[in-house]
């Protein structure tokens, strides 16, 4: 069956460079340091980034750091709870939205 | 939970996993270990010096690991007999290893294990004695509650499983109720002195993925590992060793079973790391088994694969020359060993 995603292809991410090659070169670059033990542990950046990849939506990313939270040697209560972050950030989103509503509502109501 | 041997299962046979290690899968071939070792110049696989004799005193434990590469259990009966722990004392006597590292299935289950021990230490009192203790062994039966005292007695230095700090992830690979009971014995460990700063006895614990993905930074997670069972249960260790899976065995059956096999043999080869390779722990140790039989290491002993020295394939031929001399068997099982940052029974190796 054909699909938009096929889970192969993420294995093919490192050659997205057969086009426009310095401007991969330079994003692999920028991913590697970003990633890399600083500031923040490698571990809490993959933890973030799990998070991230359920508000993209993005199955790529959700199978590469669930596996990468693994292997950081996070568990399973730990990544529930950083989805939890990005759904509550998602949904808190949405809702701190109301109070434009309700202003509005406020102004053109008698 | 049975055994793959007392299951009658495919895989308990080695010829049969070696057919899986051997085959050619669309991402690499039966031989890819070799041909890596070739490229850095490392093939044939030599030792550097014979340091640690690991002895396997049996396939015998009381638990029943989803993922042990020695399919070891209750209703495994092989274990070494005394008359093969003399031929090995024979080598510690007139030979320079220095350390002795034992192994099972749970090694105290070997009724000759504590008379082992004394005689190896009243030979040589100054060689290391580690015994692979899967913690629960302690609490198994009244008889083993004293094993603590008997191991600071010896200045045995103690290695344990414990893949997590929470139940969940210990349970789901060690069986149920086993986070519980090693807690427990972790604290009597830590009340004879194991473990705890000052006191010289060490007491290390090994960790290896629940699953089929790699292990963490052995710094990094020890540190977490260290605060989580301080913080919840007072418990104080030395160090963390972290350790691959590697596809053989009850790991190789899951891996199988579970679809797994393709992509994490092909993360093992992406991630091969020739420092990891250089410092292989075949290279420094020879693995005994239960009937006296010498390999390259546990896992080639599993795989029954015996070193190629011909002349000295049982502890009671020791020819210590012939062994350094001799090419270490490998096949892509190695891919474990030399993945990331490598690992060994002492954890990473580059
Ligand atoms: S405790 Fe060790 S030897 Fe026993 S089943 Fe588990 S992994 Fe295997
Ligand atoms: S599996 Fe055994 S023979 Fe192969 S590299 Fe590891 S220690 Fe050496």
């Amino acid at each position: 069956m054909k699909t938009y995603y096929n889970p192969e292809d993420l294995k093919n991410f490192g050659k997205i460079g057969e086009f426009q090659k310095p401007l991969a070169d330079k994003f692999f670059e920028y991913y590697g340091e970003v990633f890399a033990e600083g500031a923040l542990t490698a571990r809490e950046k993959s933890l973030i980034a799990l998070a991230v990849a359920h508000t993209i939506q993005c199955p790529y990313c959700i199978d590469a750091y669930t596996t990468d939270t693994m292997e950081k040697g996070c568990d399973e209560e730990q990544m529930m709870e950083a989805v939890h972050v990005a759904a509550a950030i998602r949904g808190g989103a949405s809702l701190v939205h109301a109070t434009q509503m309700m202003n509005k509502v406020k102004e053109i109501s008698m | 939970m049975k055994s793959l041997k007392a299951q009658d299962h495919p895989l308990s046979s080695s010829e049969a996993e070696i057919q899986h290690l051997e085959s050619d899968m669309p991402g690499f071939s039966g031989d890819s270990f070799a041909s890596e070792l070739k490229k850095i110049n490392l093939f044939p696989l030599k030792p550097t010096q014979i340091e640690v004799l690991q002895i396997n005193l049996g396939k015998m434990c009381n638990q029943v690991c989803k993922h042990c590469h020695v399919d070891a259990g209750p209703d495994r009966k092989e274990i070494m007999t005394r008359d093969t722990m003399q031929q090995c004392l024979e080598v510690v006597k007139n030979h320079s290893v220095t350390t002795i590292d034992l192994t099972g299935g749970a090694p105290e289950m070997n009724p000759e294990f504590r008379w082992f021990v004394e005689a190896i230490r009243s030979i040589d009192s100054e060689i290391t004695i580690i015994v692979r203790c899967n913690l629960t062994i302690i609490l198994a039966n009244p008889k083993y509650h004293d094993l603590p005292e008997f191991f600071m007695k010896h200045r045995i230095e103690i290695a344990s499983s414990l893949p997590y700090f929470t139940a969940t992830k210990t349970d789901s690979q060690r069986g149920d109720g086993v986070f519980e009971k090693s807690i427990k014995a972790l604290k009597l460990l830590n009340d004879q002195g194991y473990g705890v700063e000052g006191t010289g006895l060490v007491l290390n614990l090994v960790y290896n993925p629940s699953g089929a993905f790699m292990p963490a930074a052995q710094a990094g997670l020890e540190a977490e590992f260290k605060k989580r069972l301080d913080d919840k249960y007072g418990i104080t260790f030395n160090s963390l060793f972290t350790i691959t899976n590697l596809p053989i065995s009850r790991f190789l059956e899951y891996l199988l079973r579970s679809e797994n096999y393709e992509g994490y043999m092909e993360k093992l080869i992406d991630s091969f790391n020739p420092v990891a390779a250089s410092g292989v722990m075949c290279r420094n140790t020879i693995s005994v088994g239960w009937d006296g039989y010498l390999y390259d290491c546990d896992f080639n002993q599993m795989l029954e694969l015996k070193v190629t020295s011909i002349d000295s394939q049982h502890i009671k031929d020791w020819n210590e020359k012939s062994l350094t001399e001799r090419d270490i068997i490998v096949k892509n099982h190695c891919f474990g060993c030399t993945a990331g940052a490598g690992s060994s029974c002492g954890g990473t190796t580059a």
